[in-house]
């Protein structure tokens, strides 16, 4: 793992009213790689990923992408960046007017002007990698929870993007989706060798698609180094946020952890 | 204190609305340029704001041509012979009647779902995810519903026109003792062009602050429900404000410079 950095998150600092949100963050992301964002809710890891991809803009810092600040890009410079990246929203941010297919081929019909069978194909293609296929006609409304964000995911990878950004992709589903979940998710970074950045509350997920790992704690980052250092490290606050999912373990990483 | 602090906050909301539409409006404009590839979501919202609003135009316009007919046969009475009936209702209509009270009555029914619809977009993070996938909302969202609001507005303006003096012309000659020949006679002799195609000018105006209203208040929406709730009031106080304000200017530039 030794590209060239491809995002470059430097110094950010961003506060809702009184509410001091990121305390200067910065971040880097290495080609190909995945980086796994681990942090106790409302830390604001989502909030990082949204200055990522330019929806918020900090009060101060930069995140530069190919070398470029995207706060200083024009509407249409930011518009061609975003074309690189897809989006797992935490809520899964389902278009609620268009079926489900619809939500998926939206950005192949808009960008790219697709139609007919081609795009009909594409949508089975990514339903069925995330087990859903033949319910493309159904709405948002009369999916579950989980099938939503599934969805999201499909809709995300739908135009093979180079870098993925995943909100708590995992969450809410049962053990094994999720696991399937985290294949899929591992897969994509090797078939497309797409880069990204899961926000994640699970470790045994972290462990299992991450090569490197960030621990976001009250708008810092705490900790950054791969997935082994993050077990061996001695840092106090690393070792407390782990003893806290030490449930979420499996037996590997729970011993290298040393926390029976 | 508490009572006029108030009244001021609400005022500084209508005019946050209209400040802010100068961007939206801008930026609509320029993705004009994209029309060819939207021009489905343009004959959707034609679709939506024409047919959805017609059944309330009917009712509206015709009672309103009855109103104006009893009025103006009260307000006639001693000066002018009943032969002006038709003339002066078919001028009111066709100038500021139809014109304004189609409007008036978009503004709340169209200027309010528009609001509400982006409104409940933006707080559930769709409007976010769309940018994420790099599809301007301003071309998809803003744009379609600003030139469908632009061709619509004319033509349930004359539907309007139509039933108006239709309403009038049934209520002069079932309650007023005006033969219908008198009344057309009326409408007749001072007919002039020029009277229906400013009124159809000033619709067209007023349907771009409609869907612009509500574009802008719904793209604005903060906070849930409420926020949602809030977005759609702005928008129909923003845009029935600026129609009558629009009404006075275009009435002065039309009928007292270019056609005087
Ligand atoms: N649009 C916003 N307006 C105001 N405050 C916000 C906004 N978005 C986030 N916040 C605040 O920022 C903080 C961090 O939120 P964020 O959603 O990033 O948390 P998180 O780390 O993703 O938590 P979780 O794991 O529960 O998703 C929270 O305190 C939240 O109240
Ligand atoms: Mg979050």
């Amino acid at each position: 793992m030794s590209g060239r950095t491809l995002i470059d998150v430097r110094d950010l600092w961003k506060s809702f009213g009184d509410n001091q949100v990121l305390k200067g963050i910065s971040l880097e992301l290495i080609e190909g790689e995945t980086l796994v964002v681990l942090g106790p809710s409302g830390c604001g890891k989502s909030v990082l990923l949204k200055h990522i991809i330019g929806l918020l803009v900090p009060d101060r810092g930069e995140v530069l992408f190919c070398g470029r600040n995207i706060f200083d890009m024009s509407v249409k410079e930011l518009g061609e960046a975003r074309q690189h990246f897809g989006m797992v929203f935490q809520g899964a941010a389902l278009f609620d007017s268009m079926t489900v297919g619809e939500n998926i081929g939206l950005p192949a019909v808009e960008r790219k002007g697709m139609r007919g069978q081609e795009l009909e194909t594409l949508i089975e293609d990514k339903l069925r990698l995330v087990g859903l296929e033949g319910l493309s006609g159904l709405r948002p409304s009369e999916i579950s929870g989980g099938m939503k964000k599934r969805v999201a995911l499909a809709r995300a990878i739908a135009l093979n993007p180079d870098i993925i950004l995943y909100d708590e992709p995992t969450t809410g589903l049962d053990p094994i989706m999720a696991e399937q979940i985290n294949e899929l998710i591992r897969d994509t970074q090797n078939k497309l060798s797409a880069t990204s950045i899961v926000v994640t509350h699970d470790l045994h997920s972290a462990c299992f698609i991450g090569d490197r790992v960030a621990l976001v704690e009250s708008g810092r980052i705490e900790f950054v180094g791969s997935t082994d250092e993050l077990m061996d490290t001695e840092d106090k606050a690393v070792r407390n946020f782990i003893a806290r999912g030490r449930a979420n373990l499996g037996p590997r990483e729970s011993d290298r952890a040393g926390l029976h | 204190m508490d009572f006029f602090a108030r009244i001021g906050q609400s005022a500084i909301n209508m005019f946050g609305v209209v400040g802010a539409s100068g961007i939206v409006f801008w930026r609509a404009l320029i993705s004009l340029r994209r029309l060819p590839r939207s021009t489905k979501l343009v004959v959707e919202q034609m679709q939506r704001i024409g047919i959805e609003s017609l059944p309330l135009v009917v009712v509206t316009s015709i009672f309103t041509g009855a109103v104006a007919s009893v009025q103006v046969s009260y307000q006639l009475k001693a000066y002018l012979p009943k032969a002006y009936l038709g003339t002066a209702i078919f001028k009111s209509v066709v100038i500021e009647l139809g014109p304004v009270l189609t409007a008036l009555v978009l503004g709340g029914r169209v200027g309010a779902s528009i609001a509400a619809e982006l409104g409940t977009m933006r707080v559930t993070e769709q409007i976010d995810a769309m940018e994420a996938m790099a599809i301007d909302p301003h071309r998809y969202l803003v744009m379609p519903r600003m030139l469908a609001a632009l061709i619509m507005l004319p033509i349930l303006t004359i539907i309007a026109d139509t039933l108006g003096v239709g309403g009038g012309y049934v209520v002069s000659n079932v309650a007023l003792d005006v033969s219908g020949k008198v009344f057309v006679d009326g409408m007749r002799t001072l007919f002039y062009a020029g009277d229906v195609l400013g009124g159809l000018v000033k619709a067209c105006v007023f349907g771009l602050i409609i869907a612009l209203m509500g574009c802008t208040a719904g793209l604005a929406a903060r906070g849930g429900a409420v926020g949602v709730g809030r977005a759609a009031t702005r928008a129909v106080v923003a845009s029935c404000v600026l129609i009558l304000v629009s009404d006075y200017v275009l009435t002065t530039l039309i009928y007292g410079i270019i056609f005087s």
